[in-house]
């Protein structure tokens, strides 16, 4: 119990350093940043007038000293307020609360997809002889160094354009969910078959796995109650961290098929400098991977009690 | 310390199909970064509005994007730009990492906890969304690219290093040259760095290939170069616009990527085997 609530305390601090970090790459932006709303809404570069800043400056708080900023802006995320978009001019958290379903949706999706994938894999091909090792992890580490935007395209065009067994425009739809749940799963699952691989080849030399078979279990029992069970925990330990790039992986994918979700409005914000959504998006984030990572670290206690007792 | 790298274990050499092509890919890329005139006779600039969008084919292999331009001859000629953009953001990552790394493993245990939860923190942002907030801030261009991948790249071979520092410091000839009466910072420089940075060339080689294809992911959303360089990310993002029509143009510019990333890889775990002595598998 003390460690888990020494593991949340850290959790925290590290959200609160992500947070500082957050903020003090905002404030180390080049110029004014009264200057450049304004010229994002107008769409023209030109010097403004202390009359045309001063409201802007009023309305965002420019004009506090630095740290009052910073303590704003610690409070505000603190109670969940992530700020005002600086060109839609709502609260962020609104904005972000209206769009993130679709994408966590998409997240969850090629997590499944990929543990299917790679667990699949490895209970078919590990330890059957070389042909077969040699063909899943060469398989396997060819498709965990496909960039989401190449593979994404790739299925794009062979699935949806050419084959047209999915939408092109994939919006909210289920089906529209396939493509580019695979983009996101294909790779990840490369990676994480990569892992459970080594451990499962290790796992099935060991003593009890040679007992279980003279009490004269069969192949197919020793691999699923034996040996997944060690193969998989590595594998969660990656999942957890492979969330943030799970999610840059939603952006590119929600962009090729045109998906509702973050992607989209991150994109434009991006280009339209809107620095409050995205950097309050890349909080998000943050939180997300922090929490994951959390629940990895008690699921792995679940799985493998002997760490309790290490530690 | 290059006498070190070099002197690799003697194993019997085997001919290996795979590396040999890996090789030959990156050999080919190379001298397309160096003279791109020796693999192409096409201007990669000259426009021909009668050939527009045409798919691949003996006159021009990679077909044509929607200029008339030569895509063969654009891939080879982007190869400068990629292959620095990947040199500059790995060298950055590099030392970022090697400052965070060895002063982790080498500093007391204060030093050390404090490192590693900047390490964490840093890991909390992924590289693609901690990129996208550096081009939001400071706006897009070649700088903040090289930047954002370098700094976003640098926590997990930061935590590499502090991992292979501490193996190295924990050996038995570190602690016998302790014994033997070196001072520590003798030590450090003689014994534990040189041991320490060899596996840093294969993390070299597996981060050049990652950041190209990081940065081409960034210009792929239209954050990255400007046009008209025909960098391999911003042929990915010019072509986008043209997917239901031109497929060529996104899938050659992302094989030349994905090919030289696979054979970076294919020869970083070659490095790698023969580093660790011997060939197993």
């Amino acid at each position: 119990m003390k460690t888990v609530a020494l593991k949340v305390l850290g959790a925290i601090a590290v959200l609160w350093a992500a947070a500082t970090f957050t903020f003090f790459v905002q404030a180390a932006l080049p110029g004014d940043r009264a200057t450049l709303i304004l010229n994002q809404d107008s769409g023209q570069i030109i010097k403004r007038s202390d009359a045309e800043l001063a409201p802007v400056n009023e309305k965002f708080g420019f004009d506090d000293p630095i740290y009052a900023q910073y303590v704003n802006y610690v409070a505000g995320l603190a109670q969940g307020d992530l700020g005002t978009s600086y060109r839609l001019k709502a609260p962020v958290t609104e904005i972000i609360s209206e769009q993130i379903w679709p994408t966590i949706f998409l997240t969850i999706a090629a997590l499944v997809a990929a543990w299917i994938k790679a667990l699949a894999l490895t209970l078919l091909t590990a330890k059957r002889g070389r042909i077969p090792s040699a063909l899943g992890s060469g398989y396997e580490t060819f498709t965990a160094a496909l960039p989401h935007y190449w593979l994404g395209v790739i299925l794009l065009v062979v699935f949806a354009i050419e084959l047209q067994l999915f939408p092109v425009e994939g919006g909210s739809s289920l089906i529209g969910l396939v493509l580019p749940a695979l983009t996101l799963g294909i790779p990840l699952a490369g990676f994480l078959g990569q892992v459970t691989r080594d451990e499962f080849e290790k796992v099935l030399d060991q003593p009890f796995v040679t007992s279980a078979r003279a009490r004269g279990m069969g192949d197919f029992g020793v691999r699923w109650r034996h040996a997944l069970r060690h193969a998989v925990l590595p594998a969660i330990t990656l999942s957890g961290w492979a969330i943030g790039a799970l999610f840059s992986g939603a952006v590119i994918a929600e962009i090729i098929f045109a998906r509702q979700g973050i992607g989209n409005i991150l994109v434009t914000a991006a280009n339209m400098r809107d620095i409050p959504l995205v950097s309050g998006i890349v909080m998000l984030v943050a939180l997300i991977y922090v929490v994951a990572n959390l629940l990895v670290d008690l699921a792995y206690r679940v799985v493998d009690p002997r760490i309790e007792v290490s530690s | 310390m290059s006498g070190v790298l070099l002197a690799l274990p003697r194993v019997q050499v085997r001919f290996r199909p795979g590396l040999a092509l890996s090789i030959a890919l990156v050999a080919f890329f190379v001298i397309a970064a160096i003279a791109p005139s020796l693999l192409t006779t096409q201007d990669p600039l000259k426009i021909n509005l009668g050939d527009a969008l045409q798919p691949p084919s003996a006159a021009h292999i990679f077909g044509t994007d929607q200029s008339g331009r030569d895509l063969y001859a654009r891939v080879v000629y982007g190869a400068r730009e990629s292959l620095f953009i990947g040199l500059a953001a790995t060298a950055l990552s590099m030392s970022i990492a090697f400052v965070l790394g060895v002063s982790a493993a080498l500093g007391n245990k204060l030093t050390d906890g404090a490192i590693n939860r900047f390490i964490e923190l840093l890991f909390a942002f992924p590289v693609l969304l901690l990129s996208l907030l550096f081009v939001t801030v400071f706006g897009a261009g070649l700088t903040t690219l090289i930047i954002a991948v370098g700094v976003g790249t640098a926590p997990g071979y930061a935590r590499m290093i502090r991992g292979q520092v501490l193996a190295v410091k924990g050996s038995g000839y570190v602690e016998a040259a302790g014994a033997l009466g070196h001072s520590y910072p003798k030590v450090i420089r003689r014994h534990i760095l040189p041991n320490a940075m060899r596996p840093l060339v294969v993390l070299v080689t597996l981060g050049v290939g990652q950041s190209i294809v990081w940065a081409s992911g960034l210009a792929f959303l239209g954050l990255g170069v400007a046009p008209p360089s025909p960098e391999w990310g911003a042929l990915l993002d010019a072509g986008r616009t043209y997917i239901t029509e031109a497929w060529w143009l996104e899938v050659m510019p992302g094989l030349a990527i994905v090919s030289f990333a696979l054979a970076l890889t294919a020869i970083g775990r070659y490095v790698q085997q023969r580093l660790e002595g011997g060939l197993q598998r």
